[in-house]
Order: structure tokens, then C-alpha cells, then sequence
């Protein structure tokens, strides 16, 4: 057993400060509750009794516990409680599931981003279960005038073997919440886990699949008004003028106007990303009166800045590429001496375009803010930014600002970006009446925070027994640099150089699912393969050695070296033996590795023997993240981060003409579907007992690269520029 | 704005609304009837999917006035305690990622097998194809879909 201070995020276990947290969750009780069986229904207690700021428990031993951070789809809400209910040894059916409103009173980093939620809650999501254990221990202890030590706790019952004393929790549940909060607690040794590894089903999947309120655009509340934005046309263009008077006389249209969501005196956090400063606003009774207003509203706008075209990216990248890096991001040894020695030099330029994160729910929000209070709901991964802007924007000091997370409809970065929010939040000051903010899908494809258009070029150089002598990366985005210096293969060549440029542009960017990784990997790894094959190397036992090298006699410090070479290996070995490498089944087969996240996946994926556009078939994924807490929805993210990764890199690009986006929904930007999913996915996680670290990113990234080298192995072409349909020649025919 | 007396889920429900409005925003904005979704409003995502007299269609671009007396069914209406044999194989193959999409599957899957109850893979690809699944969960449909089948 682990003995932890519960001084780190102590906050989190006092218990007048949990209490803060009622009044909010009954204002939004409508939302608040799931996984709820009809079981649970009729037996709910009649008295809750709360111990800290995660969890009550019921006078008949039901307990609730607060998921605190936003869920998009990662799965957090059933896993974040899981590790609570494993330290607290509560039987996992009497547990109900509430959403926890952004309380920072309370917890910390409510934030969906990174893949981080699981890894940074670890520790203070345990010691809230084993606090609450503790206390309910004691609390049985002075009952029944024994040891707490002596008492043992199982499935949510109290057990005293030498006196023959046995009690549910809710027996004790109201002496046990007012006994002192300890000031250390001990957590279990991974061996007596029996919820975490376990299979848990999602805690929202009766109410997903019978189609009950549960998203932010399900939010209808009395009184409310509907609204949508119209946003520049092109990026680089301001508002000029419109035909607002005509507009306002359409049925059912409250208000159109003008505004800024940022006006210049607002404090804006990184969480604001680059929305739009300048819109128009169309306030209706619903939606489709909006929608048909907003088609009638003539709007002008007028050039800002640089209208860019997409060839203008290609060209300002592609001449970023030729220039070297003043002060080089990392340089080992001498690249420039090593290559003239080298026997063999590969060189190749991979490219990306732009993607739009298309969550399935558009953006939307819904605020209702008075001079006196504001209430904002909806879908957000970055609720405590939010609530700083709204202070600057709306003038409220933070307690008079109420902000609840709805589940929401995808994330991939997106909602870490809460402009709508503020949008939403500034109609309703200017209308004084709860609003609902849509955003129309063109609104939501259109407006930017894009994943950065990309280039990179690779060097490398073998000597004449085809050992990697030199590595030379120069990489360069759109508003981003691409390039982390201190992945492999940095440590595992002697002579090794990165670089990197920004391109500056005027279309928005943010965090696109795995930032950066979501390119750079799948390239790195294309490359790998181009250089293992120059060196008359097995692609896969190439890597090995390199990683042999970053092991053995790393180059240059090995604290530098952002990856731990041996759980790198770990991966790729695993997958190499789940996948039967080697063996010829007359199948053309990629392989991948990539670390991200504080995860290491490798993959190996097959495609179909076919003449026609080639499908992927199958996919070997070994994935070390530490103690996976739930298996079965850790394979749900893995298999969709490879999918997101093969779709994407397949088919989805977003282009512009004079700053216009070229595509604005999904008959012109194309996402996989069904028939071009890959058929079989097999997942393997290493069992390594290491606390647990990403999930949700790490398995897409690589799955580019594994892509790509099988698309070489099937058609006898490298793949250099995303997205591969495109390719020229055409991938079939 | 017009009358329309609509049977939904097997209930006659009236509303005034302007005749252009499509069944989506009759449903989530008229009768607080949310489960069926807004995605994309041109038909190509599938999110919006409801039955209309047993066939699957989207609601996105099904005008109100052009319903007349058939029968819709929406996700709340497929079975009355979510038991219908398709959302007991979403959960018990726990499909959902966001679930934002998920009601647009299930209203197509099941629209779908009652016309062919078992299907091969290629005939579940090509009938799931026009709804899309941001999260890539395409692999758990695909078998939620052949175990709701076998059931």
C-alpha cells in the first residue's frame, strides 16, 4: 500500500467547501444525473451525506460521484469515477455518475485536452475514495469500539471480523461524513485493484442510445431565444455594411446586429484561440427562422488584411524548407561533415493540408446573462478559461458566473477554443434574455481554428553498412513550428539536426487532435521506411536498432530525449509478435511507431488484396499507456484515433481561394465512412503496472505513417502529400 | 405559419410552423423531442436519420408540408424502454465514443435490418455508409449492427 499526504489538493477534500458545489448542481439537475438503472431509481436514498468534493454517499450506501472534467467522447465520465470507486471499494452498480460543474473551488485542471485527464487526476480521484473509506472506517471503528485498522471494507460494506460487526456504508455514511478529513491516506497496491483493468460500460450509453437531452444543443430552457452568427466570408475580410432593417421583419426574428464578442479591453486567455473579433448576430424564436433569415441577410465586407491562397501556403512553406533555422532547435555532432562521408543519402518533402475538426455537434452555447449573474451551458473543454474571459467580458466577478459542461458532441480540440461561448454570452447581455448560440455546420467548417497546413523535409545519410549516420529534419507550419526536437530519432544518431519555421497567416489555427504528431509522426515514420529500405533493412528491426543505440549509448544527454527508448522498443516488439511480422501472407503491410502523450503505439496494418482504391483489412496496435483503467473503452479510443488518423490522411483537406474556404460541409469535405473503415482492429496494451498516461491522442499519429508504408508495399509508390486520394498519379488506375 | 397534425411515435401532435421548416427543427425546437440531430442540414451526414413510415430518412430536408399522414418514428419512439434488439447491441457492444451520431446509426440500422435481417458485412457497410462517425467507432457499428442481427 501507498501512504500519500492528502495536502496535495487538499482543497479538493474539505468538506465545507464541497458543499459550495450544491447550489450550482441543483440549478442544472435537469443535465446533472446519469447511469441511473431503474433499480437505482426506486431505491435512491432518502438522505445524501458528502464526504469531499467528488462523492456523497446515500443513507442506504448508494454513492454519487462527480466526474470533473468535460466529457467529449474520451470517456472520462465512466473512467474518472471508476478510480474513485476502486479506492472507496464501492460496488460499482450502486454507483450514480453526476457531471461536476466547473468548480475551481473544488477541483483542478477541469480542462479536456492533451490526453491528460486520467493521467493529472490520478492521484487526487484515489485519494478521494480512499479518504471517504478512511472516514467511514473510523466511523464503524468508534460504533463499534474496535481498531479501524482491524476493519475491512468490500462491495460497500464494513466488516469487523473478530467482533462479528458488519455494516453497509449508508449505516455509517452520517457519522462517517463529519469525522475529521485525514491528513494521509493509504491507496492500494495495483494487485487489489477490482474495478480499474475492469470492463465498464459508458455511464451515458442508455441515455446516447435512447436519445435523451444530453449535449449542448439539447439545451431548451424557457424564454429562450435562438441565435446564430454570420461570420466573414474569407479570412482577411472586416464588416462593412448590411440590410439588418429588412431582415428584422422576417417571422420570428427578434434582433439582428452587429457586434464584437472582443471588444479590445477584454483579457483574452490562450483559450480564446483565434475566433473571429467581428460578427453579425440574427436573434430569433428557433432555429430555422434564424436560418432563413441569415439567408436573406445581405451582409458587405470589405479586405483587412492579405486575402491567402492555398498556393500561396504551399509556396511560402515549400521556401521555408530552403532556409536553415538561425539558432537550430537541436544539433548533435556534425551533420554537413557526416553526410559527405555518407555511402547513401535519402531525401524526401511531406506535406499536409489544413483539416477542420468537424465535430459531429456544431458549435453552439447557451448563456443567459443579467447585470447581475450569468449562467452559461454547454460544451466546453476549457471551462476555467472560459470563466476568466467571461469576468473581462462581461464585467461579473468569477463567483456570479455559473458555468456547466454538457456532454458534448466530439471535441478533437475544437471546444478547447470557447468563443462561442463568449459569443453566446454577448448576445444574451445585449438581448437580456437567455439565448441559445448554433453555429449552421458551413458556420462551424468555415470559421478557422484549423489544424495547420504542414511541410517537412527529411535528410538522412547511411554509411556503407547501412547504419544511420545522420538525420537531418527541417519542418515548417502554418502559425506553428511542427518540429519536437527531442523525439526520436534525436539520440539515436550521432549526427542529428532539427529545425523549424512558422509560416505567419491570418487563417486560424488551434489543436487538432494529437497537435503537430498528427503530421510530423506519420511522415517521420513514411521516411523511416524509405531509409530502412536504402539500407537493406527490415523496416520494423531498423527501428529496433536504432532504439538499441538510444538505449546502449545514447548521443547527447539523455534527459534531453523526449521518449524512453526501452517502452518504445517495448511496443514495437509486442506488435511485431501479435502481427507475425515477417511472415509473408502476400498482403502488402506497413509498420509504425510513435510516442505522444507520455504513450508509446506501434502498429502494424494490412491492406486488402484488391485492384480497387486500397482498404485497410487489419491492424495490429500495441499500446503502452501505463495501467489501462478500462479496457474496453481504451480500445474504443484507440481504434477511433486510428481511424481519425487513416481517414483523414486518406481523404479530408481544407483549401483556400483569396482567404475563402473552399469547403464548407461534408458534400466537399469528405471524412471517412463506413465502407473505407478499416475491417479488423486488434488492440494489445503492455502490462506494466506505470501509472496511467494518454489514450485518447497517441494511437492516431502513427497510423499515418504505418498507412503510408503499406500503401508503398500495395502500389510500388511513396505517399508524400496528404491527403493520399489526391496523390498524382492517382492511388488506382 | 400553418397548422400540421403529425403522427409521431404513434401520437397525432399539432404544430404551427412555417410550411418550409424541415421535421429536425419541428422535432428539437416545436415537440422538445431532441434525440435526432442536427449535423450537417443537407442530408450527408446521417445524424438527423428518423423512420418515415419504416423507411430511414433524414430529417434535415424533410419539409414539414410534405409529410402529410405518415408515420414518423424518431430515436425516443423506437422502442418504449430502449430495449428495441438494436440499442441493446450498441450497448452491449459499447459503441459510443460521443454519441452525438449514435441515434442517426441506430434509427438507420434498425430501419435497415428490418428490410434485411441478415445482412452480409458488405450489405452493412453500403446501408450505414451516409452516416458518418467523427469518433471512428465504424468498426463497433459494424458489429453492433451483426449482433442486433443474430438477436
Amino acid at each position: 500500500m501507498t501512504l500519500v499526504k492528502t495536502k496535495i489538493g487538499r482543497r479538493s477534500f474539505i468538506r465545507n467547501a464541497g458543499l459550495a458545489s450544491g447550489g450550482l448542481v441543483i440549478g442544472f439537475n435537469w443535465l446533472a444525473s446519469c447511469k441511473m438503472t431503474p433499480e437505482q431509481v426506486n431505491n435512491l436514498p432518502k438522505e445524501w451525506f458528502e464526504f469531499n468534493g467528488f462523492l456523497k454517499v446515500g443513507d442506504n450506501g448508494m454513492v454519487t460521484i462527480m466526474s470533473p472534467n468535460p466529457e467529449i467522447g474520451q470517456n472520462v465520465k465512466t473512467a474518472m469515477p471508476m478510480i474513485v470507486a476502486e479506492e472507496l471499494d464501492v460496488a460499482w452498480k450502486d454507483v450514480i455518475v453526476e457531471q461536476a460543474p466547473l468548480n475551481t473551488d473544488i477541483f483542478t485542471r477541469q480542462l479536456a485536452g492533451g490526453s491528460q485527464s486520467i493521467r493529472q487526476g490520478w492521484e487526487s480521484l484515489r485519494m478521494a475514495g480512499a479518504t471517504a473509506k478512511h472516514m467511514l472506517k473510523e466511523a464503524a471503528a468508534q460504533a463499534w469500539g474496535v481498531s479501524a485498522d482491524e476493519i475491512t471494507v468490500k462491495d460497500g460494506v464494513l466488516t469487523h471480523q473478530g467482533s462479528g460487526n458488519s455494516a453497509g456504508f449508508g449505516e455509517m455514511a452520517s457519522a462517517a461524513s463529519s469525522i475529521e478529513v485525514p491528513e494521509e491516506v493509504q491507496l492500494k497496491d495495483n494487485g487489489d485493484f477490482s474495478i480499474i483493468g475492469t470492463d465498464k460500460r459508458n455511464v451515458d450509453g442508455k441515455k446516447i442510445v435512447t436519445g435523451k437531452p444530453l449535449f449542448g444543443l439539447d439545451v431548451y430552457k424557457e424564454g429562450m431565444l435562438t441565435a446564430m452568427i454570420v461570420h466573414p466570408p474569407a479570412f482577411g475580410m472586416k464588416f462593412k455594411s448590411m440590410n439588418a432593417e429588412s431582415v428584422k421583419s422576417m417571422p420570428g426574428i427578434k434582433d439582428v446586429f452587429h457586434f464584437e464578442a472582443y471588444p479590445d479591453d477584454v483579457e483574452r486567455q490562450w483559450a480564446d484561440g483565434g475566433g473571429i473579433p467581428e460578427l453579425v448576430a440574427i436573434v430569433g424564436n428557433s432555429t430555422w427562422e434564424c436560418m432563413q433569415a441569415k439567408k436573406a441577410l445581405d451582409v458587405e465586407w470589405e479586405e483587412a488584411s492579405k486575402l491567402e491562397s492555398s498556393a500561396y501556403h504551399d509556396e511560402a512553406l515549400a521556401s521555408l524548407l530552403e532556409k536553415p533555422q538561425e539558432e537550430p532547435a537541436r544539433e548533435d555532432g556534425n551533420v554537413d561533415a557526416a553526410f559527405k562521408k555518407a555511402t547513401k543519402i535519402v531525401e524526401s518533402i511531406y506535406s499536409a493540408p489544413y483539416l477542420a475538426h468537424n465535430t459531429m455537434e456544431p458549435m453552439n452555447f447557451f448563456a443567459h446573462v443579467t447585470s447581475e449573474k450569468a449562467e452559461l451551458l454547454g460544451p466546453i473543454q476549457t471551462p476555467e478559461f472560459l470563466e476568466k474571459t467571461l469576468v473581462s467580458r462581461l464585467g461579473l466577478p468569477a463567483e456570479k458566473i455559473d458555468i456547466m459542461m454538457t456532454r458534448m458532441g466530439g471535441g478533437f480540440g475544437r471546444r478547447l477554443y470557447g468563443t462561442f461561448a463568449v459569443e453566446a454570452a454577448s448576445i444574451s447581455q445585449k438581448m437580456n434574455a437567455p439565448v441559445k448560440l448554433v453555429y449552421s455546420r458551413e458556420d462551424d467548417m468555415t470559421q478557422g481554428t484549423y489544424r495547420p497546413s504542414y511541410k517537412v523535409k527529411f535528410k538522412a545519410g547511411l554509411d556503407e553498412d547501412g547504419k544511420l549516420i545522420a538525420w537531418h529534419v527541417r519542418g515548417a507550419g502554418t502559425n506553428d513550428d511542427l518540429i519536437f526536437e527531442n523525439r526520436f530519432p534525436a539520440g539515436a544518431v550521432d549526427n542529428y539536426l532539427a529545425e523549424k519555421h512558422s509560416l505567419q497567416s491570418n487563417v486560424t489555427t488551434g489543436a487538432w487532435r494529437a497537435p503537430r504528431s498528427n503530421f510530423i509522426a506519420g511522415a517521420e515514420q513514411a521516411f523511416m521506411d524509405e531509409v530502412a529500405e536504402a539500407a537493406g533493412k527490415d523496416p520494423l528491426e531498423f527501428r529496433l536498432e536504432l532504439f538499441d543505440r538510444a538505449i546502449n549509448n545514447p548521443v547527447g544527454d539523455p534527459e534531453k530525449n523526449d521518449y524512453d527508448p526501452q517502452r518504445y522498443a517495448g511496443v514495437l516488439k509486442l506488435v511485431k509478435e501479435k502481427a507475425n511480422w515477417g511472415s509473408e501472407t502476400g498482403k502488402a503491410r506497413g509498420v509504425a511507431a510513435y510516442y505522444c502523450h507520455n504513450s508509446y503505439v506501434a502498429q502494424v496494418l494490412e491492406l486488402e488484396d484488391t485492384d480497387d482504391m486500397p482498404r485497410v483489412e487489419n491492424i495490429w496496435c500495441a499500446v503502452d499507456c501505463g495501467i489501462v483503467v478500462n479496457p474496453l473503452a481504451a480500445k474504443n479510443q484507440i481504434e477511433g484515433g486510428m481511424i481519425d488518423g487513416i481517414g483523414h490522411s486518406t481523404y479530408s483537406a481544407m483549401t483556400f481561394e483569396e482567404g475563402k474556404p473552399q469547403q464548407s460541409n461534408f458534400d466537399n469535405y469528405r471524412l471517412m465512412r463506413h465502407s473505407e473503415a478499416p475491417k479488423n482492429i486488434e488492440v494489445f496494451f503492455v502490462d506494466n503496472g506505470i501509472d496511467p498516461t494518454g489514450l485518447g491522442e497517441p494511437s492516431l499519429p502513427p497510423a499515418i505513417g504505418a498507412l503510408a508504408n503499406a500503401l508503398y508495399k500495395a502500389t510500388g509508390r511513396r505517399h508524400y502529400n496528404q491527403p493520399f486520394i489526391n496523390e498524382k498519379p492517382p492511388l488506382v488506375g | 405559419m400553418a397548422t400540421f397534425t403529425l403522427n409521431i411515435n404513434g401520437k397525432e401532435q399539432e404544430v404551427d410552423v412555417d410550411p418550409s421548416t424541415p421535421i429536425l427543427w419541428v422535432l428539437r425546437d416545436h415537440l422538445n423531442l431532441v434525440g435526432t440531430k442536427f449535423g450537417c442540414g443537407i442530408a450527408q451526414c446521417g445524424a438527423c436519420t428518423i423512420h418515415l413510415d419504416g423507411t430511414a430518412t433524414r430529417a434535415c430536408m424533410l419539409t414539414v408540408s410534405t409529410v402529410g399522414d405518415s408515420k414518423i418514428t424518431t430515436i425516443e419512439g423506437l422502442s418504449e424502454k430502449g430495449d428495441h434488439p438494436v440499442q441493446k447491441a450498441w450497448l452491449e457492444e459499447d459503441v459510443p465514443q460521443c454519441g452525438y451520431c449514435q441515434a442517426g446509426q441506430i434509427m438507420t440500422a434498425s430501419a435497415f435490418l428490418d428490410k434485411n435481417p441478415n445482412p452480409t458485412d458488405g450489405e452493412i457497410e453500403m446501408a450505414m455508409n451516409g452516416n458518418i462517425c467523427r469518433c471512428g467507432t465504424y468498426t463497433r457499428i459494424k458489429k453492433a449492427v451483426k449482433l442486433a442481427a443474430k438477436s
